[in-house]
C-alpha cells in the first residue's frame, strides 16, 4: 500500500517505496521493519554490502544514501523512501568510468585488505568521507574512518590508499 | 525485531497525535539507537512514528543565539560554521562521540534521548530496573567498571552515554518541546534526571511530548573551552570520564566558569558549589584542584569503578587548564596537551 502522511500502516502490511539504487529507479514493496541492509542483500541480491555486526559497530554495511555514508543495518528501508542509494556495486559508476573507482584502484595498489569482508564498507565509507571534505591529515583520516573495523588489521594500508586518493584529488 | 505499526508524520501536530494514539509508540528519526535496541528486544514498540519529514532540520538564529532543530544531524551541527566559531565546545564534544556514519544519521533530539549503554540494560537475560522495572540491578555488585560514581540509587547505577549533552549542560542550553497542551522549555540541567526509584525514566520529557529544538544561550565561550574525553580506546568508545569546561577570564582572574562531567552519572554531572569556588580566583592549577577535590568528595564508587574517582579529579583539573590556556583538546590528535 501507499504511505499517506499521518495514517498508520498496520503491522504486517507491505508498503510501496521508491529508491534509486546505483542509478536505477526501483519501486519496491517492503515490510516496515526491513532494514536497508536486508533489502539490498536479501531482496535485491546486492550482496557486496556486508552484514558484520548488524548493530552499527563494524561499518561493513556502510552505503551512501543521497551521497552521505550511513550504516545500512540501522536504517529502516521505509524511512529512506525517495532516496538515492550507492552500494559498492555502484561505486565504479560513481567514479565516472567503466573501470574501478579511484578508491578501489588505490586499495588494490596499496594492498589495503586481507580477507576483504570489510572492504565494501571501507570503500563506501572512504568515498563518503572524502566527499565530506573534513579530513586532511593521516590522524584525521584515521579518526574519520574509525567506524570501519578491519579484523585483519589492514589499517595502515587502508589509510595509505585513502591518503593517496585524497592527495590526487581523484575522488570520483 | 518485533512487528510494529508505522506512521509517517508530515507535521508536528500529526506526530504528537500519532504518538498519543499508538500503544507503546516511539518517535524514530536517525534510528541509530532505537533500531539497535529493537534488535536486542530491549525496545519493542507497538508503533513507530517517523518524524524525519518534519520541518525541524534547520539551525536558526534566535534572539542573538542559535536554535538547533531536533532533526539536525550530529554531523551537521558539529561542522556548522556558526557552531564551530561561536560554540566550539559543542562541535568538539559531538566529534568526540560515535563515528562518521553514526553522526551522519543521528539527530540532535535523538542524541538527547539515547539510552544508557549499561551491559545489563542491553542483556534480556539479566535483571535491569531500567529495562524491566522491579527486576533488580545486575550492575550493583556486578560488572560495573563503566558505571556511575555520582547520583546513583539502589535501583540503578547506569550512566548517560552522550558527549553532546555534556557540552550542552556546560553551555546551559535549553530544550524546547511540544505536546498536546502546547510548547514548553526545559533547561538542560532539568532535562535528564537521576535514577532514584524510577530508573526507567531517563528524562523529564513526557511520553506524548516531542523535542522541537535545542536552544543555545548567546554566550558560547569561544575563547576558553575544551572537551576532554577519556576512554578505553582512542576513538569510537563511550567516555569513562569526560569533561566539558567553559570559562571567561578577566586577565588571569576567572570571571565565569562552568564544567560538566560525562560518563559518571545518569545525567551530565555538574556541581554548583565547585563551579562557584572558581569565580574571582586566579586561573591556576591550585584553584582548579580545589574545585576538582570538591566534586570528587561526593563520589561513591562501585565495586569495580573506583579508578573513576581519581580519573575524574585529574580530568577536571586538566580540562580547566586547557580551557584557561585557550588550548582545547584536539579530537583527532589524541595526545592530551
Amino acid at each position: 500500500m501507499l504511505i499517506e502522511s499521518g495514517s498508520p500502516v498496520a503491522a504486517d502490511t507491505r508498503v510501496e517505496i521508491s529508491l534509486t539504487i546505483n542509478g536505477e529507479a526501483r519501486t519496491l514493496q517492503v515490510a516496515p521493519w526491513t532494514t536497508l541492509l536486508d533489502l539490498l542483500r536479501e531482496r535485491l541480491d546486492l550482496t557486496g554490502t556486508k552484514k558484520g555486526c548488524d548493530h552499527g559497530q563494524c561499518g561493513a554495511c556502510t552505503v551512501l544514501v543521497n551521497g552521505t555514508r550511513l550504516n545500512s543495518c540501522l536504517a529502516l528501508a521505509v524511512m529512506k523512501d525517495g532516496a538515492e542509494i550507492t552500494t559498492v556495486e555502484g561505486l565504479a559508476r560513481m567514479g565516472g568510468g567503466n573501470g574501478l573507482h579511484p578508491l578501489q584502484e588505490a586499495f588494490v595498489e596499496h594492498d589495503a585488505f586481507q580477507c576483504g569482508y570489510c572492504t565494501p564498507g571501507q570503500l563506501c565509507s572512504a568515498a563518503g568521507m572524502l566527499a565530506e571534505g573534513h579530513a586532511r591529515t593521516r590522524d584525521e583520516i584515521r579518526e574519520a574512518m574509525s567506524g570501519n573495523i578491519c579484523r585483519c588489521g589492514a589499517y595502515t594500508n587502508i589509510v595509505d590508499a585513502i591518503e593517496d586518493v585524497m592527495q590526487s584529488g581523484a575522488q570520483g | 525485531m518485533n512487528r510494529f505499526d508505522y506512521v509517517r508524520a508530515g507535521t508536528v501536530e500529526e506526530a504528537v497525535k500519532a504518538i498519543a494514539a499508538g500503544a507503546n509508540a516511539r518517535f524514530i528519526a536517525g534510528g541509530t539507537n532505537l533500531v539497535d535496541l529493537m534488535k536486542y528486544n530491549v525496545e519493542r514498540p507497538g508503533r513507530l512514528v517517523d518524524i524525519t519529514r518534519l520541518p525541524l532540520d534547520r539551525i536558526e538564529e534566535r534572539d542573538g543565539a542559535l536554535s538547533i532543530g531536533a532533526l539536525v544531524t550530529n554531523s551537521t551541527v558539529a561542522y556548522d560554521e556558526r557552531v564551530k566559531s561561536r560554540y566550539p565546545v559543542l562541535s568538539s564534544a559531538i566529534l568526540a562521540g560515535a563515528t562518521g556514519q553514526l553522526r551522519n544519521a543521528a539527530t540532535t533530539g535523538g542524541n538527547l534521548l539515547q539510552r544508557t549503554r549499561c551491559y545489563y540494560f542491553y542483556d534480556e537475560g539479566t535483571p535491569c530496573n531500567k529495562r524491566l522495572p522491579g527486576s533488580g540491578c545486575g550492575a550493583i555488585g556486578g560488572v560495573n567498571r563503566i558505571h556511575a560514581i555520582f547520583g546513583t540509587s539502589d535501583k540503578c547505577i547506569a550512566t548517560h552515554p552522550s558527549d553532546m549533552c555534556v557540552a550542552l549542560a556546560a553551555l546551559e542550553a535549553e530544550v524546547r518541546v511540544a505536546g498536546p497542551s502546547g510548547e514548553r522549555t526545559i533547561p538542560m540541567a532539568e532535562f535528564h534526571r537521576l535514577p532514584g526509584d524510577e530508573p526507567e525514566r531517563d528524562t523529564t520529557l513526557k511520553s506524548d511530548e516531542i523535542v522541537l529544538s535545542v536552544d543555545l544561550p548567546a554566550e558560547g565561550f569561544a575563547g576558553h573551552h575544551t572537551y576532554l574525553k577519556l576512554r578505553d580506546r582512542l576513538s569510537y568508545a563511550f567516555a569513562l570520564v569526560s569533561v566539558a569546561a567553559v570559562m571567561e577570564l578577566d586577565g588571569q582572574t576567572i570571571k565565569t566558569a562552568r564544567f560538566a562531567l560525562g560518563g559518571v552519572a545518569h545525567k551530565p554531572w555538574r556541581n554548583a558549589e565547585a563551579e562557584g569556588m572558581l569565580v574571582g580566583k586566579p586561573a591556576t592549577r591550585e584553584t582548579f584542584a580545589a574545585a576538582a577535590d570538591r566534586v570528587v568528595s561526593k563520589a561513591q564508587a562501585q565495586s569495580e569503578n573506583g579508578f573513576k574517582v581519581e580519573l575524574a579529579r585529574r580530568a577536571i583539573v586538566r580540562a580547566l587548564e586547557q580551557a584557561a590556556a585557550g588550548t582545547p583538546q584536539s579530537q583527532s590528535d589524541k595526545r592530551i596537551a
